[in-house]
């Protein structure tokens, strides 16, 4: 079709990991590695130990074809292969099989602020930047002015970005990065920052230049941006494309997938990090009746039983809620509990968090936890459960969701009018 | 839906191992970066300096001071009948010139790590842009070669006007070497080392603090096999007024050394560049 600007057919990139400690690639490994493999070469069971490499594929058979003017959500866990797929697309790194087809060229907003030198001063930040991003000097010259009134930092052109606050820096850094005008734009989570106001002036930014006919391909784990600033949606799941529609249903299987993975013995999930030495078992979510559920009402108390593995002596649980939109909401870590509880040897070692009162607005949670024994990562699962939370009753008043107005309620007191 | 006015450019393919022809055009279409880079670092080399540029001179003379001192006064070495601080400062113009540039460019890729990470651009012009600065110094050290000339009253004859020759190939040397270095510290930082390793005794084998005369004849192939031993004697040969016993296959091989590098040099980036992002 003629309005295609790009056309992934079969993309795949592998990675080789190296599995030992992490450092500079330095020729005498490299040297020493091919010694190995002379010295070794009658031996080939003992080539087999030395050979430490892993090969992962990051993306693997990825077909897309977007059109001139779509504004496409790409979604998916960390790791699924969304950055890989924006490295390829904006050429920074080669596909190891497959073929894209790119009609026009792509900027992309990968990580504001690059190529920002500290030394320089605002004024020649923004054309230094420019340039890096691909502008043309008569281009930035011209957009000059939209740039320093969009950034809001007029007073502050000939002072070095290093005095900069940080807020001024990355207001900066996105202005220049919000007036470029490729024919694809990449926004990679880097709505992530500044203020709401500034916010919300970003998003209209990108309205209006997918308004000018421009592609964006938009990736965020704000599920709540991508419903409302995309009409498509592409899920990527373990490197491949899982799900290419909507984006309303595209969120809508993400979620259902994090669900899906939620499966009570956490110790069959893949998807972990940590060293191992003690894991998660399971994560059950006990209502005010102590009846474990998934649901419970707003208002009442509720307690999270974590069972894990084995017990150490600086054995500490945390775990953290996010909202439906991927936001965190509030976090639980038992090394700053108030005094620990006797343990009880003969029971499965466990922790649990007890709420006398559950302060979240109705609708739906996830919970990431964490094992810690001091600053070493045993274990963390992310999704080890969901929580449904119902409207319920709190300080004699009903507590009901407020979409777009937080998730967190406090007991209060109104006074007036007086 | 297009909008009107605005037309879709040519349709680009990436594929593993791909190349295409546009490439050059690409270099020329990214020339502006060029410039900023350089730019940038000049800018930045001597910001929240007291003295700022004049650094450079102050670098050169301290280094003509102990040369002169050291090979002149001390060892007593021959000066060719030409007053020892010029014959140190004729050579210490390219020698400045390779060692810095050549430090500079290794570490261009490893420096620009964060943007050779995140953002699309011809590669080559960072390594290139890394010597821009280098040439600025070049510049300077040139003025202050023309007043040590008018202080010792030497004026130099036709043969100065084969210098910008010289100078073509001591940045064609230093480019070829840097892209082979720049490539390869991207991916093993030993490189770092050796390049250090590489300016601080290139100072000492090169004829940089004496005329490359005191070699013994039979040694002179050998010596001649450092292609700075050639850029050299010609930077001497063009502004000394020629000097007494002209080793021509130095300056042969310097060549030959120059456009083997560049050639070989160009070919090592080009290759490895698609992996640089990766590797970095």
């Amino acid at each position: 079709m003629a309005d295609v600007v790009l056309n992934a057919e079969g993309l795949g990139k592998q990675y080789l990991l190296r599995h030992r400690i992490a450092g500079y690639d330095t020729l005498r490994e490299k040297i020493g590695g091919h010694l190995r493999r002379l010295a070794s070469a009658t031996r080939p069971a003992q080539d087999a130990r030395a050979e430490t490499l892993e090969e992962f594929w990051a993306l693997r058979d990825v077909s897309l074809q977007i059109r001139q003017g779509e504004v496409v959500g790409l979604i998916g866990r960390n790791g699924a292969g969304k950055s890989t797929l924006l490295k390829i697309i904006s050429r920074i790194t080669e596909p190891t099989e497959g073929r894209l087809r790119i009609r026009g060229r792509a900027a992309s907003l990968l990580e504001v602020g690059t190529g920002f030198h500290p030394e320089l001063t605002g004024r020649e930040n923004i054309y230094l930047n420019g340039a890096i991003l691909g502008m043309p000097k008569s281009e930035i010259r011209a957009k000059f002015d939209e740039i320093v009134a969009f950034a809001e930092v007029a007073q502050f052109l000939d002072t070095p970005v290093k005095r900069y606050s940080s807020g001024m820096y990355v207001r900066l850094a996105f202005s220049v990065a919000a007036h470029l005008e490729p024919d694809i734009l990449i926004v990679d989570e880097v709505l992530a920052v500044g203020d709401a106001a500034f916010q919300k002036k970003c998003l209209e930014r990108m309205a209006e230049v997918a308004r000018l006919g421009r592609t964006i391909l938009f990736v965020s784990h704000n599920l709540g941006l991508v419903r409302s600033m995309c009409r498509r949606g592409v899920l990527l799941e373990n490197g491949r494309v899982v799900c290419d529609d909507l984006a309303e249903a595209a969120v809508a299987r993400y979620l259902e997938g994090i669900e899906a993975t939620a499966s009570t013995n956490l110790l069959e999930r893949v998807q972990r990090r940590g060293t191992g030495r003690v894991r998660l078992s399971r994560l059950d979510i006990r209502d005010s009746s102590r009846t474990v559920t998934s649901k419970v009402e707003a208002g009442r108390a509720v307690q999270f039983v974590f069972h894990v593995t084995g017990r150490l002596p600086a054995l500490t649980c945390s775990f953290t809620i996010y909202d439906s939109f991927g936001q965190a909401i509030t976090c639980f870590d038992s090394a700053l509990q108030s005094a620990p509880a006797p343990a009880d040897e003969a029971a499965v070692p466990h922790f649990v968090c007890e709420l006398g009162e559950l302060f979240l607005t109705p609708g739906r949670y996830r919970i990431n936890a964490a094992l810690y024994c001091q600053d070493e990562l045993l274990d963390h699962v992310e999704s080890a459960a969901m929580l449904d939370v119902d409207q319920g009753i709190s300080d004699a008043r009903p507590v009901v969701a407020t979409p777009g107005y937080g998730s967190v309620f406090m007991p209060h007191r109104w006074v007036g009018p007086c | 839906m297009p909008t009107p006015g605005y037309t879709l450019q040519q349709e680009r393919l990436v594929e593993a191992g791909h190349r295409d022809g546009r490439d050059l055009g690409e270099l020329w279409r990214y020339r502006e970066l060029f410039y900023f880079l350089a730019w940038r670092d000049i800018l930045v080399r001597y910001k929240q300096t007291a003295v700022g540029i004049a650094w450079v001179l102050i670098k050169a003379m301290v280094t003509l001071l102990v040369l002169t001192v050291v090979f002149g006064r001390v060892a007593q070495l021959p000066s060719d009948g030409v007053p020892y601080p010029l014959l140190v400062f004729t050579a210490m113009l390219p020698w400045q010139f390779f060692a810095g540039a050549l430090t500079d460019s290794s570490n261009s890729l490893v420096g620009n790590a964060d943007l050779v990470a995140k953002i699309y651009f011809p590669r080559l012009i960072v390594p290139g842009s890394a010597m821009v600065v280098n040439l600025l110094d070049f510049a300077i050290s040139c003025v202050v070669l023309a007043l040590l000339l008018a202080w010792y009253g030497f004026a130099p004859d036709w043969r100065i006007l084969t210098l910008p020759f010289f100078a073509i190939l001591v940045a064609a040397l230093t480019f070829g070497a840097g892209l082979w270095l720049s490539a390869l510290t991207a991916e093993y930082r030993d490189f770092r080392f050796i390049v250090g390793f590489i300016v601080q005794l290139g100072l000492y084998v090169s004829p940089v603090g004496f005329s490359s005369s005191v070699v013994p004849e039979e040694w002179r192939v050998l010596y001649s096999l450092n292609p700075l031993v050639g850029v050299i004697d010609g930077f001497r040969w063009a502004i000394l007024r020629g000097t007494p016993d002209f080793y021509w296959p130095a300056l042969a091989m310097s060549c030959a050394f120059a456009l083997l590098l560049l050639a070989s040099g160009l070919w090592y980036f080009r290759r490895t560049e698609r992996r640089f992002a990766d590797v970095i």
